[in-house]
């Protein structure tokens, strides 16, 4: 039997590892594919010259394992290369992005959170009554709708019909924390809107799940008081896999927000990684692939350290 | 026959479904018939609202959205099916190899696939494309073979529980080969699990292909394809014009017709009456 600490680090291992293979495939994708990058973004009819020359530019010349742990080696000291776009050094580009993503992200994150787990446990307390229904029909319309379909609703309601929100959420540093929640309310509700039905679901589930074992069956029998019950006996049971919901759902919420950005042309990461790949920009295209593949990985985690720590049965397998 | 039986079962729900899949299916194969236009075929002014002539008015090049909207289910389903059928073939093949051959081809297998599913899906397939380039024949192959994983986590799952009844036992040692006993002893076994799955990972994927599709990167104009539909005239909604939402509901239909049946099926699989 393992200590807490022994779990924990062989679980970080296994992250580190998977992200360093991560980073190979973003890597060897450009590289096993058929055709050679160069010709590819230069086309056809590229002279021979031009594509030597966009080549040694691209470092191509040298052999692959070399290019790889300089890549990796200056990803980690915060160089990410340039731009084939524009010639601009790829850093200057994903810094203020990447923050402009992280403050959509946790504000919706921070609204999601608490609405989902408060319905997700008064769903399943008051299980198959009209409440559960009503919100079991929406949640499951929700989860059924692409993502930009509820955006456009929105759009369509709150900012062309009632003129209240911008359809476009333009941000930059001059605009008061107020400011720039109003403008970036609808993206926000999109988000929102999505991982609640998620969250939430997933969160009944987890509920109805532990208030159907025979220790709560048990506490009902010795005539313990509901709140109590709920509050000393299925509450910390439910810690863990509340948190893992939480957890995998904010992983979700940071890829989720690629879609959203473009629909409300918002200024992140996602947006100027599909503005790169339908430029073939390869070296923004791993570098922002690379940070998105990191934070989703990294959520991932710490859903799995958190449920080790708060369910001591993980700790103790049979 | 069995398949009427239960459908004469089944709750309201997942008949409403069953016929929201079944308008879909009709319009996709009756395209030609239905449709009154061509489907690239410029009709009238721009962003024209609905009338007699066009009943959903036009797109933002003036062609038809009625007929654009009917071409689009056919190609967005066909591709999306597809897909689906491809993720299975390659997720049930090497999940059903994995849970009977098991050993170091199971853990290995079982490795790789860990570590993909690591990966955001959809991050991976726009790295993948940005190399590629958009061919709808690479969006089939990168989205099928990424969501394959799912599948082989389930089949391997499937598999392995029945990979330990009596009759597989007595077909290995008869002399089965592998093939055989996949094809005819685990395969019909592991059917209703996975079909239900089949319903889940099609929703999925043809969301995913709408989501690349809606982000220029899926299917190419001048396909009639109902993400790149939401795509082409969401500019005009901060117009008022919200011809965009025709081909957005359309998939939010389809998706939520598919669920309802889902939810049946797994009701059904579970066991429970109520």
């Amino acid at each position: 039997m393992d200590s807490l600490g022994t779990m924990v680090a062989k679980r970080v291992a296994f992250g580190l590892l998977t992200l360093i293979i991560i980073s190979l495939l973003i890597f060897l994708g450009v590289e096993l594919l058929p055709g050679d990058v160069a010709e590819a973004i230069l086309g056809q009819s590229a002279l021979p010259e031009t594509v030597e020359a966009f080549r040694r530019e691209l470092k191509l010349n040298l052999p692959p394992h070399i290019r790889y742990f300089t890549w990796l080696g200056d990803f980690f000291q915060g160089d990410f290369g340039t731009s084939l776009a524009n010639g601009r050094p790829i850093a200057d580009l994903i810094g203020w992005r990447f923050a402009n993503t992280m403050f959509l992200a946790t504000v919706a994150a921070l609204i999601a959170v608490p609405v989902s787990i408060i319905l997700g446990i008064l769903a399943a307390l008051y299980r198959n009554s009209l409440f559960d229904r009503i919100i079991s029909m929406v949640t499951l319309s929700t989860i059924s709708f692409p993502e930009f379909f509820v955006a456009y609703i929105l759009i369509a309601l709150l900012s062309v019909q009632l003129i209240i929100f911008p359809s476009i959420s333009n941000i930059n540093e001059q605009m008061s924390l107020l400011e720039k929640i109003h403008a970036i309310f609808l993206p926000c509700m999109t988000l929102t809107l999505v991982v609640v039905a998620h969250m939430m679901r997933q969160t009944r589930a987890a509920i109805i799940n532990i208030m159907a074992s025979p220790f709560i069956e048990m506490a009902r029998l010795k005539g313990i008081k509901r709140m109590r019950i709920i509050v000393l006996h299925a509450f910390p049971n439910a810690l863990s896999p509340v948190i893992n919901v939480v957890a995998i759902n904010l992983a979700y919420l940071v890829v989720g927000v690629v879609v959203v950005e473009v629909v409300f042309v918002y200024p992140g990461l996602g947006q100027l990684l599909v503005d790169s790949v339908s430029k073939r920009d390869i070296p923004v295209v791993q570098a922002s692939g690379l940070i998105f593949a990191s934070v989703y990985i990294g959520l991932n985690l710490l859903a799995d350290v958190l449920s080790i720590i708060s369910n001591p049965r993980l700790r103790n397998p049979r | 026959m069995a398949f009427f039986k239960l459908l004469r079962q089944s709750p309201l729900s997942a008949r409403i479904g069953l016929a929201m899949i079944l308008i879909n299916i009709a319009a996709a194969i009756f395209v030609p018939v239905i449709a009154p236009y061509s489907e690239t075929e410029i009709v009238g002014d721009i962003w024209l609202t609905a009338s007699k002539d066009h009943l959903l008015g036009t797109d933002h090049l003036g062609r038809d959205m009625f007929t654009r909207l009917l071409y689009g289910a056919r190609n967005t389903i066909a591709i999306a099916f597809i897909t689906t059928l491809l993720s299975f073939l390659v997720g049930t093949i090497c999940g059903f190899f994995a849970a009977t051959l098991g050993g170091w081809t199971d853990l290995t297998l079982s490795r790789i696939i860990d570590i993909l599913m690591a990966f955001p899906t959809l991050i991976f397939a726009l790295m993948v494309l940005s190399v590629t380039g958009t061919s709808i024949i690479a969006l089939i192959f990168v989205i099928a073979l990424l969501d394959s994983t799912r599948v082989y986590r389930l089949s391997r799952a499937v598999a392995m529980d029945i990979e330990v009844m009596e009759f597989v036992e007595a077909a290995k040692l008869r002399g089965e080969r592998i093939w055989w006993l996949m094809r005819h002893e685990i395969l019909p076994n592991a059917m209703p699990p996975l079909v239900a799955e089949f319903g889940l990972r099609f929703c999925f994927i043809f969301l995913f292909i709408a989501a690349l599709s809606f982000l220029g990167l899926g299917i190419q104009p001048p396909t009639a394809d109902w993400g790149g539909m939401v795509r082409e005239n969401a500019g005009a909604i901060t117009f008022g014009i919200f011809t965009a939402l025709w081909p957005a509901g359309a998939i939010a239909f389809l998706t939520v017709g598919v669920n309802l049946i889902v939810d049946w099926f797994l009701h059904i699989a579970s066991g429970l009456k109520d």
